[in-house]
C-alpha cells in the first residue's frame, strides 16, 4: 500500500509542474503591462508601480519570473492583494472553511441521494424510483446551477417564505441559522452530484447482480438482503467512490456560482470577487489553490480506491 | 434474475466492455449494401427512441431561432420601450418585459443565437486541437504520448469552471474570448477519448498494412486511423456543445462571457436574479431556455453513442 501511495505521488510531480505553468502563464494573458492592468485606475503613483513590477519581477527573462514565482509560491506566498494589501494566502485560508463548509454539505447531500435512488433502481428496475433516477440523471445534468439556486429561492424564501435567501453565520455562532442558510446551497452542488453517482452506481450495482458469485449466494439460499447487502453493494460501491472522487472538481466549480448567488463568503465568491476588482493575484492564487485541491481529493480517492480494492494496488 | 437483462440495456461505460464480445466481421468485409443497411439501422434507432425525436425537435426549434431571429422575434430584442418596463407576460409580449423595457422572447430568441455559436465554435477549437493531439499522442506513444498525456492530465486537473473565469477574465470579458477559454479547458476530453480509440484501430491490420506499403505517418493517421475513430468523437463533441453552453451561460451569469446589451441567456438571468422578487419571469424563461437545450444535446448524445455502438464494435 505504501508503495502503491509513493507510486501515485510520484506521479503528480510532472502534472503539478504544468499546473504551476499554466497558473503562472495567465498573468501574460492580460493585455498589455501586467503591472499597468494589475493597477488599473490607481497608475498615479509612480512608487506603488514600480514596486509592483520589481516584486513581478518583468525586468528579467521570462524563465526567471517563473523561476522566482515558483519559489514564492513553493513557500506558500501567494503575493499580495491589490485591493486589501493583506497576503493572498491568508485571505484564502480565512475562506476555505466556509467553503469546506458548504461543499462536504453538498457532497453528503449528493452521495446520500445519488446512492440511496441507484440501489433502489437497480433493484427494482421499471419501479417509480427507477423512473424518478432516471429523470434526476437526465435533469440534474442538464439544469443550470444558477437557474436551481433562482427557482429554490423563489420558491422556498420568496413565495413559501420558509428559509432565508442568502447570507452566511458560522456553525459555530448560530448552528439552526447556519443550517437554514445550508439547504438551498447543499441542493444546488448536490444536485449534479446525485445525477452522476446515481448514473453510475445504478449500472455498476446492476453489473455485480449479474456476477456468478451472487448467483453462487443465492443458490446457496442466503437472504436477498444479505445477497444485496454483504456481496453486491459492496462490489458496486468501489467504481462509486471514483465517481465520489471526481465530483469534488464539480464542487468547486458549483461553489463559484452558488457563493455568488446566495452571498456566501468563500473562496468561489473571492474569485468572482478578483476578478471584478482586477485583483490579479488573489485571482491566480484561487485558480492555485483550488486546482491543488482537487489533485489532491483525487489523489485521496485513488489512494481509498487502491486501499478497497487492493487489486488496483498491483497494476 | 431482473439484473442480467437489464445489464445489458444499462448505458455506461460497463456495458462497452460486454460488447466487445458480440464482435462481428472487420468492416472490410462488410458488402457495401450491408452498411448501407446499417447506416438506416443507426438513423432509425436515432429516431425511435422518443426522447431523442423531441430532443431532435427542440434542437430544431433552437437553431432556427438562432438562425432566423431576426424574421421571427416578435420585436427588436434590443428596443427599449420605457412605457413597458418590466412588465408580466401580456398577449403583445408572451414572456414578458425586462428591467428596462424589452421583450423576454425577442431576446431568449436572439439568445439562442449566442449559446449555439459560443458552444460550436469553442468544441469547434476543442475538436480541432483534441484530436490532433490525440491521433500524435496515441499514434507516435513512447515520449510524445507521455508529454502530452501530462499537459492533458494537468490542464484536467483544473476546474474547467474555474479555469474558463481566470482566463476570460485576463483575456478581458467577450464573447470571443469566452469561446476561447471554453475551447481550451474541452480540449483534455476530447484528446483523451482520441487517443484511447487512436491506440485501439493502431493495432489493427489495415494500419499495418498501411505502414507496410509505405504510407507516411501523417496519411496513416488522417486516411486510416481518423475516419475509424469519428463515430465516438461525434458523440463527444454532442455532450461537450451542451456543457460548452453550460459554461457559457454561466460565465455571461458571473458577468465575464457575453457582454450586454447583446442578449444571452446567462446575461438575461444576471438581470433577472436582481428582479426575481418583482419579476421573476426576466429569470425563468432563460433558465428555461438553457436547461431545454442543454438536456437536447444530452439526450441526442446520448441515442448517437448507442445507436453507433454496434458499428464501433464491428470495427474493432
Amino acid at each position: 500500500m505504501r508503495e502503491y501511495a509513493l507510486r501515485r505521488l510520484v506521479t503528480m510531480v510532472p502534472v503539478l509542474f504544468i499546473i504551476s505553468i499554466i497558473s503562472f502563464s495567465l498573468l501574460f494573458l492580460l493585455p498589455g503591462d501586467p503591472a499597468l492592468t494589475m493597477l488599473g485606475e490607481d497608475v498615479g503613483d509612480e512608487e506603488t508601480y514600480q514596486n509592483l513590477r520589481k516584486e513581478l519581477g518583468l525586468d528579467e527573462p521570462i524563465w526567471v519570473q517563473y523561476g522566482y514565482w515558483l519559489g514564492r509560491t513553493l513557500q506558500g506566498d501567494l503575493g499580495t492583494s491589490i485591493r486589501t494589501r493583506e497576503p493572498v494566502s491568508d485571505i484564502l485560508l480565512s475562506r476555505l472553511p466556509v467553503t469546506l463548509y458548504y461543499g462536504f454539505a453538498g457532497l453528503a447531500l449528493g452521495a446520500t441521494l445519488g446512492i440511496t435512488v441507484a440501489v433502489i433502481s437497480a433493484l427494482k428496475p421499471g419501479s417509480k424510483i427507477d423512473a424518478f433516477g432516471t429523470l434526476l440523471a437526465m435533469g440534474g445534468v442538464a439544469i443550470p446551477s444558477f437557474w436551481l439556486a433562482l427557482l429554490l429561492m423563489y420558491v422556498f424564501s420568496l413565495m413559501l417564505g420558509w428559509l432565508p435567501p442568502s447570507g452566511y453565520i458560522s456553525p459555530f455562532k448560530d448552528p439552526t441559522a447556519s443550517a437554514k442558510l445550508l439547504i438551498m446551497p447543499a441542493i444546488v452542488l448536490g444536485t449534479g452530484s446525485s445525477a452522476v453517482i446515481m448514473r453510475q452506481g445504478r449500472s455498476a450495482l446492476l453489473e455485480v447482480l449479474a456476477q456468478d458469485y451472487i448467483t453462487t449466494a443465492r443458490s446457496r439460499g442466503l437472504s436477498e438482503r444479505l445477497v444485496v447487502w454483504r456481496h453486491a453493494l459492496k462490489n458496486a460501491m468501489v467504481p462509486v467512490i471514483t465517481i465520489l472522487g471526481l465530483q469534488i472538481g464539480n464542487l468547486v466549480n458549483g461553489a463559484v456560482i452558488t457563493e455568488t448567488v446566495f452571498g456566501i463568503p468563500g473562496v468561489g465568491r473571492t474569485t468572482v470577487d478578483a476578478i471584478f476588482f482586477r485583483d490579479f493575484p488573489v485571482l491566480q492564487g484561487a485558480v492555485l489553490m483550488l486546482t491543488i485541491a482537487v489533485l489532491l481529493a483525487n489523489l485521496l480517492t485513488d489512494l481509498a480506491y487502491g486501499y478497497v480494492d487492493p487489486r488496483i494496488r498491483y497494476r | 434474475m431482473q439484473g442480467v437483462e437489464n445489464t445489458a440495456t444499462a448505458r455506461a461505460p460497463a456495458d462497452d466492455r460486454q460488447g466487445r464480445e458480440l464482435a462481428r466481421p472487420t468492416a472490410g468485409e462488410m458488402a457495401f449494401e450491408e452498411r448501407r443497411r446499417r447506416r438506416f439501422e443507426i438513423l432509425r434507432r436515432t429516431l425511435e427512441t422518443r426522447l431523442v425525436g423531441t430532443s431532435l425537435v427542440i434542437l430544431a426549434v433552437v437553431i432556427v431561432s438562432a438562425l432566423a431571429a431576426d424574421i421571427i422575434s416578435p420585436h427588436d430584442p434590443a428596443y427599449q420601450d420605457y412605457s413597458k418596463l418590466v412588465q408580466g407576460p401580456s398577449l403583445a409580449h408572451p414572456l414578458g418585459t425586462d428591467d428596462i423595457g424589452r421583450d423576454v422572447l425577442s431576446r431568449i430568441i436572439h439568445g439562442a443565437r449566442v449559446s449555439l455559436q459560443v458552444g460550436i465554435i469553442a468544441v469547434g477549437i476543442a475538436v480541432t486541437l483534441g484530436v490532433t493531439l490525440g491521433l500524435v499522442s496515441g499514434y507516435a506513444g513512447g515520449w510524445v504520448d507521455n508529454l502530452v498525456m501530462r499537459v492533458v492530465d494537468a490542464v484536467q486537473a483544473f476546474p474547467a469552471l474555474i479555469l474558463a473565469l481566470a482566463i476570460t477574465a485576463s483575456l478581458g470579458p467577450s464573447a470571443r474570448n469566452a469561446m476561447i477559454a471554453i475551447g481550451f479547458v474541452s480540449i483534455p476530453a476530447m484528446a483523451r477519448l482520441t487517443r484511447g480509440q487512436t491506440l485501439t484501430v493502431r493495432e489493427t491490420e489495415y494500419v499495418a498494412a498501411a505502414h507496410v506499403i509505405g504510407a507516411s505517418s501523417i496519411r496513416i493517421m488522417t486516411r486510416h486511423i481518423l475516419p475509424n475513430v469519428t463515430a465516438p468523437i461525434i458523440v463527444q463533441s454532442t455532450l461537450l456543445i451542451a456543457a460548452a453552453i453550460i459554461t457559457e451561460a454561466s460565465l455571461s451569469f458571473l458577468g465575464v462571457g457575453v457582454q450586454p446589451p447583446t442578449p444571452s441567456w446567462g446575461g438575461m438571468l444576471r438581470t433577472g436574479s436582481q428582479y426575481l422578487e418583482s419579476a421573476p419571469w426576466i429569470a425563468f424563461a432563460p433558465g428555461f431556455a438553457i436547461f431545454v437545450t442543454v438536456l437536447a444535446f444530452n439526450l441526442v448524445g446520448d441515442g448517437l453513442r448507442s445507436a453507433l455502438d454496434p458499428r464501433l464494435r464491428t470495427r474493432r
